[in-house]
C-alpha cells in the first residue's frame, strides 16, 4: 500500500451520495417536535408612513399562535436595528435596518410583522387578516433622480440621499488627459439582478430554556458572523448561540448578509417556547433578499496614438436600495476593477451611492468586479474602434505582462493595503483563449455567413479577480481514536464542494485516504471564530489553514509513533490509517497514536510530548490572490428579433494551483452561466413607483439549458506566492468577463449597422431599437 | 406561497360537474393545473370551491373523425396531443405548436380544454387553434352547443363559457392531406410563453399557387388574431418568401398589447417576421409530400 | 356531491404504500415533504417553472408544487428517495452525476435525477440537444449544465450498453 496524493487530484466529491439519493439536510428538511411556522407581512408600499398595524383579526384565526410586531420583539433585544455596514469614512449617512418596519417603510418587501402559526398554510392565511394602515410617501425609484436637487428623500427623515461617497484615485489624470489625442467618452448601465439560489433563505429555530441555548439552523454564507450578531442582539453569551449552516441550496453572496428574520425567529422561538421556521418562498426571494442592481457610469479613456492607455477617468453612480446592509464594497470592488488588469498609468473614478427605495443592495457572485471589468473592456473596444485596430491587439499592448509581476497597482483594498497582482501572465492567457476561440480566422468566417444573411459576431475580454479575502479562516484537524482524521472549520459550504475542499488538503498529509477524512463546517459549536464563504475566499483561507493544522498534526503523529515504535522520525510514513516503518512490517495505527496522545491517568505521556493529537491554524494573509483569465466568445444575432444566440465561448484562467481541478471546472462554468444571464436575461425589474416587478421566474429569466453553450476551459496555473498552497481563488471568476465579451461579440455581429451598446443585460428587443436608432440618427463622422 | 383554504370536489360524471356549476358560487374548475396552482399558490385567486375535472369521464380521448378532421376531449393531455399519431396525421400544426408549450413536466399534466379555457393570448395551442378553425364544444344545463373560436375568444383571457357550462372537446375541422403547416415563435428561453408566435397553413397548387391559407398570430394581441385580409391577398398567388414578406408587412399594424416587459412596438416588430417564418415553414411542407416531423 | 376541506388518501410512493389525512389544499410537494417525511423533493418556486420538485406521477414526469395530494389518491409515485438501490448503491445515473461533477449544492438535483428518469424511459437514444431539451424545465443555478449534460449522456450510454 502506497500513501497516494488528494491535492490536485479529480476525486469524486464526499457531498454527493446525500445529496443524490434525497439524504440531504436543508434547512427546510429538519422538522422538530411542537414546530410552529412563520410567514411574515410585508410592506406593499414602495415608501409609507406606518399609521397602525392590527392584528386581532390575524390573533383570532385557529391555528395561529402569535402575530409578533416590534413592539412584541423590544424587550427581547439590546437594539432595534442591525448595524452591520462595514466601517468606511465615505459613508454620509447612516440607513440601518429595523429588525422590524413599526414607523416607516421604505422598500416593497420589507418585513413588518411575523405570524406564527402551526402551519405555513395557516400562517399565510393570517396574513391577509392583518390591517395595516399606512400613508404612502413620495418614492425614490431611480437612483439618478435620487441625487437630483429636490428629489424624495428615501427615508423622511433623512436630509437627501447620497448615503456615501469617496473616489479611486491615482497619477495625474487631468495632466494625461489634457496632453492626450485621442479622448473617447461612453455611458455605461449596467444591471446585475438577484441572487436566485435554488434554495432560499430559511431559518429554523429553537431555544432550549433548560440548557439556555438558542440553536439556529441558518441557510447562510456567514454562520459565525451571525452568531456573534445573534448573541449581541438578543444579550446571549456566544456560548448560548450555536449557529448551524446545515447543506446551503446555493448562496451566491446575499446569504452572506445577516438579516432581521434571522432574529425575528430567533426572539419568536423565545417567546411562543417553541421551534419555529420560517422557509423564506421565491416571492419573498425576489422581494427581500438583498440584489445587485444598478450602475450607471460616465467614463473618458485617453490613449496615444500607437493605443496605450494614458489615463481613465470619469464617474460611478450605484443603487444603494433602501438601507446599508452590507457596505460600500461592490462599487468601491466596480472602481478599483477598472484599471487592474491593464496598465492605465492615471485614474481617477468618483463614486456615489445613492439610496432608492429598493431592496437593499450587497454582493453577487463577482460583487463589482463584472462592471469593473464590462467599463474597461467596452473602453477598449471604442480605442479599437476609433483607432480601426483589431481588439485584442489593443488589449495585447495594454495589459500587465508576465514579466511586471508581482505588480503593485497604486490602489488600496478596502483593508488599505495596496493592490499587488501576485502571479500570472494575462498576454498569454489571451492569446490562449484567441487561439482556441478561432479569433484569426473570424474575419473570413463572419464574412461568409454575412453572405448567407447570417450576423455572427466575435468578443474578446480579459479580466482579473481579486480573491482569498483574509485577515483568517481557521481550521482545526484532530485524529480521533478511531483514527477518522476530523477536520473542523467556520468555512461554510453552499454548493462548491468547500468539504472535498478541505478533505484533500488534509488527506495528502494523512496517506491520500480520502475517506478517512471527516470535515465538519457550518457550525459555530465546531468552531468558534471565522466568517464563512463569500469573496471567493475559502480554497485560499480555509485551505492554507487546512494546509498548516494537518502539517503541525502530521508533524506530532509522527514524533509520537517514533516514541511509540522507537524508529526515528525520518523512517516512518503515513500510509492510509497507519503510520509505519518504512521498508518493515512494523506499525501504529493512527487511532492508537491518537489514543496515547489523549494520556492515561498517572501516566506519562508518549516522550512527554504535549497531550492530543489535533492543532487549529488560522493562517492570515492580508493581500489578495488575483486569479486571472481571457474570454473569447461567438454570438449569433437574428436582427430581425434582435436574439442573441452563444455558439462558443472560450475561458482560459489562471486560479493558481487547482486543488481540484473538476470543481473548479465547475465553479468557472456556474461562474459562466451567471455571466451569461447578467448579459442577456437576468433584469431585477421596477417601475417608476417602485414597484417590483419581475417577482415570478417567468419575469426573470434564470438560463437554462438549452441557452447554455458548451464552453471550453484552458487551465494554466501560475502558483500564488501568497500561500504555501499556491492557491487562488475561482468561484467568481468565471462570471466577471462574461457580459463584457457578450456585449463585445453582438456589437461585432452588427459590424456595418454601426451599432453601438453600452449596457447589459441587453434584450432582444434592445438589440433591435439599437439597429432602429442608428437607422434614424443622422450619420456620424 | 401556499394555496388558500377552498372546498374540494372530484366527481366523474360531465353532469355532476354541471350541477356543482349551477349550484356553487366562486368555483374554480381544476383541469391539467398548470396555470391554476400556480395561481393559487400565489394567492392570485381565492376560490371557495375547486372542482377537479381529473377524475369526469369523456374527457381525456382524441377522436379521428371519418371527415378527416378531429374531436379531441378538454381533459386531453398535452404530452397526447405531442405523441398522437392521428394528431400528427391530420393536424401536425398541433403536434408542433404543443413542442412549444412549457415543458415535458408540465405537458405531462396541462390539458387542451384548460390552454382554451384559460385563454392566455400568448398560449401556443390557442393560436393553433385560431389558425385551425377550431370549433369548442361547451356543456351547460340545457346541454351542448358549438362555438367557432372567433366566438369563443371574447377578450384578453374571456372565453364565451358561461359560469354553468364546462368545455368538453374541441373540434378540428379536416385539412386537405397536402396542406403544408408551420408554427415559428419567439421567446426568450424554450419553453417560455411565446412574446408573439404565428401559425400556418397553406395549401398550393400544381403551379405553386396558394389555394387556401390561414394565419394566426399569437402574444401579439389580447386574443390570437387571424389576418383575414392577408389571406384572401395571397389566394391565387404563387407562394414565395418575396411574396410573403411583402404581404406580411400589414402585420405590423395589428393592435399590439403593451406591458411592463415587452412594449407593443416591439411586438409590432416580429410580427411580420413571425408570419413571414411561419408562412415559409408551411410552404416547405406543402404539396402532399409525408409529414416530415419538425424536431 | 359535497366538498371536502379533508379528504384521506392512500398512493404508492416508490412502490410502499403510504396514507395520510390531509387537508385538501395541500400540494403534493408539501405531502411527501411533511406527512411522508420524503424531503428529497424540494421546493424552488412553488409556481411550476424551477422543475426543483419534479416526481414522476404513474411514471410521468409532474411538478408537485403543482398538484394537490387529493390529486395523487390511488396512483403511483416516484421521488429521487427511491432511484438507488435497496442497499444505498447509487444506480447508472446517480453515479454518472457523481462521476461528472452534475452537481453542486444539489438542490435542485432531485428534480433533474426525476426529469431524466422519465426521459430515458421514453426514448433511449438521446442527442445531447434532445437531453438539454429534456432539462429546460428545470434550473440549476450552480453548474451551468454543462456537468448535467455531460452526465445524462454518460448515463445514457451505460444504460445502452445494458441492453
Amino acid at each position: 500500500m502506497k500513501s497516494r496524493h488528494t491535492f490536485g487530484e479529480r476525486v469524486s466529491r464526499i457531498e454527493d451520495d446525500a445529496l443524490l439519493t434525497g439524504r440531504g439536510r436543508f434547512v427546510d428538511d429538519i422538522a422538530l417536535p411542537g414546530m410552529t411556522e412563520a410567514a411574515f407581512l410585508r410592506s406593499p408600499y414602495a415608501h409609507a408612513a406606518i399609521r397602525r398595524i392590527d392584528v386581532t383579526a390575524a390573533l383570532a384565526l385557529p391555528g395561529v399562535i402569535a402575530v409578533l410586531t416590534l413592539d412584541d420583539l423590544r424587550p427581547y433585544l439590546t437594539t432595534d436595528k442591525l448595524a452591520v455596514g462595514m466601517p468606511s469614512p465615505s459613508y454620509r449617512l447612516e440607513v440601518d435596518r429595523p429588525i422590524l418596519a413599526s414607523t416607516e417603510v421604505t422598500y416593497v418587501g420589507e418585513p413588518i410583522a411575523v405570524v406564527i402559526a402551526t402551519s405555513r398554510y395557516i400562517a399565510e392565511d393570517a396574513l391577509n387578516l392583518i390591517a395595516l394602515d399606512a400613508d404612502p410617501l413620495e418614492v425614490v425609484a431611480d437612483c439618478r433622480e435620487a441625487l437630483k436637487p429636490g428629489a424624495p428623500r428615501a427615508h423622511r427623515a433623512l436630509p437627501h440621499n447620497l448615503v456615501a461617497e469617496f473616489d479611486i484615485t491615482y497619477g495625474q489624470v487631468d495632466a494625461a488627459f489634457a496632453a492626450a489625442k485621442t479622448v473617447l467618452r461612453e455611458k455605461f448601465w449596467q444591471h446585475r439582478g438577484a441572487g436566485q439560489s435554488m434554495e432560499g433563505r430559511g431559518i429554523l429555530a429553537r431555544f432550549d430554556e433548560s440548557e439556555r441555548l438558542l440553536t439556529l439552523w441558518n441557510s447562510t454564507q456567514t454562520p459565525n458572523v451571525g452568531q456573534r450578531l445573534l448573541a449581541d442582539l438578543l444579550g446571549l453569551e456566544e456560548t448560548e448561540v450555536r449557529v448551524i449552516a446545515p447543506d446551503i441550496g446555493g448562496g451566491f453572496g446575499p446569504k452572506l448578509v445577516f438579516y432581521c428574520e434571522e432574529v425575528v425567529i430567533a426572539a419568536a422561538a423565545m417567546i411562543v417556547k417553541a421551534p419555529v421556521k420560517w422557509i423564506e418562498d421565491r416571492r419573498e426571494h425576489f422581494m427581500s433578499t438583498t440584489q445587485e442592481r444598478d450602475q450607471y457610469w460616465d467614463v473618458e479613456i485617453a490613449v496615444d496614438d500607437d493605443a496605450r492607455v494614458l489615463g481613465i477617468r470619469g464617474s460611478l453612480l450605484h443603487d444603494h436600495g433602501a438601507y446599508t446592509a452590507r457596505g460600500v464594497n461592490i462599487p468601491y470592488n466596480s472602481a478599483l476593477t477598472v484599471p487592474l488588469a491593464y496598465n492605465v498609468p492615471n485614474y481617477r473614478m468618483d463614486v456615489k451611492l445613492a439610496l432608492t427605495n429598493k431592496v437593499p443592495v450587497t454582493p453577487i457572485r463577482g460583487a463589482g468586479q463584472p462592471q469593473g471589468c464590462f467599463v474597461m473592456e467596452r473602453l477598449l473596444d471604442r480605442v479599437a474602434q476609433k483607432l480601426n485596430l483589431d481588439r485584442a491587439e489593443v488589449r495585447r499592448r495594454n495589459l500587465v505582462r508576465a514579466d511586471q509581476m508581482p505588480c503593485t497597482k497604486e490602489i488600496k483594498l478596502r483593508g488599505g493595503t495596496f493592490v499587488v497582482l501576485d502571479s500570472g501572465d494575462y498576454p498569454a492567457s489571451q492569446q490562449a483563449a484567441l487561439d482556441a476561440g478561432g479569433w484569426s480566422g473570424f474575419a473570413e468566417r463572419q464574412k461568409a455567413a454575412r453572405a448567407q444573411g447570417r450576423h455572427i459576431g466575435i468578443g474578446v475580454a480579459n479580466y482579473v479577480e481579486g480573491t482569498g479575502r483574509g485577515p483568517f479562516e481557521p481550521v482545526r484537524v484532530r485524529v480521533s481514536a478511531s483514527g477518522k482524521i476530523l477536520v473542523a472549520s467556520s468555512a461554510t459550504a453552499m454548493g462548491q464542494g468547500t468539504k472535498t475542499m478541505l478533505a484533500q488538503v488534509v488527506a495528502e498529509q494523512f496517506g491520500g485516504e480520502i475517506d478517512n477524512v471527516v470535515v465538519t463546517t457550518g457550525d459555530t459549536s465546531a468552531m468558534s471564530s471565522g466568517f464563512g464563504g463569500f469573496n471567493s475566499r475559502q480554497a485560499v483561507m480555509a485551505g492554507s489553514s487546512a494546509h498548516s493544522a494537518a502539517m503541525t498534526v502530521r508533524a506530532k503523529a509522527i514524533q509520537a509513533a517514533s516514541h511509540l515504535l522507537e524508529a526515528a522520525p525520518e523512517d516512518l510514513e503515513i500510509v492510509g490509517s497507519r503510520i509505519q516503518v518504512v521498508g518493515s512490517d512494523r506499525f501504529i495505527s493512527l487511532g492508537d497514536v491518537s489514543r496515547a496522545l489523549a494520556g492515561i491517568a498517572g501516566y506519562r505521556l508518549p516522550g512527554d510530548m504535549e497531550p492530543g493529537l489535533e492543532a487549529t491554524a488560522q493562517v492570515i494573509v492580508h493581500d489578495m490572490a488575483f486569479s486571472s483569465g481571457s474570454a473569447v466568445a461567438e454570438v449569433e444575432v437574428d436582427v430581425e428579433t434582435g436574439e442573441v444566440r452563444v455558439k462558443n465561448l472560450v475561458l482560459s484562467h489562471d486560479c493558481g494551483r487547482m486543488i481540484n481541478p473538476t470543481l473548479v471546472d465547475g465553479q468557472v462554468i456556474g461562474g459562466v452561466a451567471h455571466g451569461l444571464g447578467n448579459a442577456l436575461f437576468e433584469w431585477m425589474g421596477y417601475d417608476s413607483n417602485a414597484q417590483p416587478i419581475t417577482t415570478n421566474f417567468g419575469e426573470y429569466l434564470l438560463i437554462t439549458a438549452t441557452e447554455m453553450p458548451a464552453i471550453k476551459i484552458l487551465h494554466s496555473e501560475s502558483p500564488s506566492p501568497l500561500n504555501a498552497l499556491g492557491v487562488k481563488g475561482v468561484g467568481e471568476s468565471g462570471v466577471i468577463p462574461i457580459a463584457a465579451v457578450i456585449v463585445s461579440a453582438v456589437e461585432n455581429a452588427l459590424e456595418g449597422l454601426n451599432v453601438r451598446l453600452a449596457h447589459c443585460p441587453i434584450s432582444p428587443m434592445d438589440v433591435l431599437k439599437a439597429i432602429a436608432d442608428v437607422r434614424k440618427a443622422p450619420s456620424e463622422s | 406561497m401556499k394555496p388558500p383554504p377552498f372546498k374540494y370536489y372530484d366527481p366523474t360524471a360531465q353532469n355532476e360537474v354541471v350541477g356543482l356549476l349551477s349550484s356553487l358560487e366562486n368555483l374554480k374548475l381544476l383541469a391539467g393545473g398548470q396555470s391554476l396552482l400556480p395561481m393559487l399558490n400565489m394567492r392570485f385567486v381565492l376560490p371557495d370551491h375547486v372542482v377537479d375535472l381529473n377524475r369526469v369521464a369523456g374527457l381525456d380521448f382524441v377522436e379521428a373523425d371519418a371527415g378527416g378532421g378531429l374531436r379531441i376531449g378538454a381533459m386531453t393531455r398535452q404530452r397526447t396531443l405531442e405523441f398522437s399519431a392521428d394528431v400528427a396525421a391530420r393536424a401536425p400544426l398541433i403536434r408542433e405548436a404543443v413542442l412549444h408549450v412549457g415543458h415535458r413536466q408540465t405537458r405531462n399534466r396541462g390539458t387542451l380544454g384548460g390552454s382554451l379555457s384559460h385563454l392566455d393570448p400568448a398560449a401556443e395551442l390557442v393560436t393553433a387553434a385560431v389558425a385551425l378553425d377550431a370549433v369548442v364544444a361547451l356543456r351547460g344545463p340545457a346541454g351542448l352547443r358549438q362555438l367557432a373560436m372567433s366566438e369563443f375568444m371574447l377578450g384578453y383571457m374571456t372565453p364565451a363559457t358561461n359560469p354553468d357550462e364546462m368545455l368538453v372537446s374541441v373540434t378540428f375541422p379536416a385539412l386537405p392531406a397536402a396542406h403544408g403547416w408551420g408554427f415559428v415563435e419567439f421567446a426568450r428561453r424554450h419553453g417560455d410563453f411565446a412574446i408573439a408566435s404565428a401559425a400556418a397553413t397553406l395549401v398550393t397548387d400544381a403551379q405553386g399557387r396558394i389555394s387556401k391559407v390561414a394565419l394566426a398570430l399569437g402574444g401579439i394581441g389580447v386574443v390570437p388574431l387571424r389576418m383575414p385580409e392577408l389571406e384572401t391577398g395571397l389566394l391565387g398567388a404563387v407562394a414565395s418568401e418575396a411574396l410573403f414578406a411583402d404581404h406580411c408587412r400589414a402585420c405590423a399594424t395589428v393592435e399590439a398589447m403593451d406591458d411592463a416587459l415587452v412594449t407593443a412596438g416591439y411586438r409590432q416588430q416580429l410580427a411580420p417576421v413571425m408570419a413571414r417564418r411561419a408562412l415559409m415553414a408551411a410552404l416547405q411542407r406543402s404539396g402532399g409530400g409525408a409529414a416530415t416531423q419538425p424536431h | 356531491m359535497t366538498g371536502a376541506s379533508r379528504r384521506a388518501i392512500k398512493l404508492q410512493v416508490n412502490g410502499k404504500p403510504h396514507a395520510a389525512e390531509v387537508d385538501v389544499r395541500l400540494t403534493l410537494a408539501d405531502c411527501l415533504r411533511q406527512e411522508f417525511k420524503l424531503t428529497g423533493t424540494h421546493l424552488g418556486c412553488e409556481h411550476g417553472v424551477c422543475g426543483a420538485c419534479t416526481v414522476l406521477l404513474d411514471g410521468q414526469s409532474v411538478r408537485a408544487c403543482l398538484m394537490l395530494a387529493v390529486q395523487a389518491d390511488g396512483r403511483a409515485v416516484a421521488t429521487v428517495e427511491g432511484l438507488a438501490g435497496a442497499d444505498g448503491k447509487l444506480n447508472i445515473l446517480q453515479q454518472a452525476f457523481k462521476d461528472h461533477h452534475g452537481l453542486q449544492c444539489g438542490f435542485c438535483t432531485p428534480g433533474i435525477l426525476m426529469t431524466l428518469t422519465e426521459c430515458f424511459a421514453d426514448k433511449p437514444d438521446l442527442t445531447e440537444q434532445d437531453i438539454r431539451v429534456a432539462l429546460s424545465g428545470n434550473i440549476c443555478r450552480c453548474t451551468g449544465y454543462q456537468g448535467i449534460v455531460d452526465a445524462a449522456m454518460d448515463a445514457l450510454r451505460k444504460m445502452r450498453s445494458l441492453l
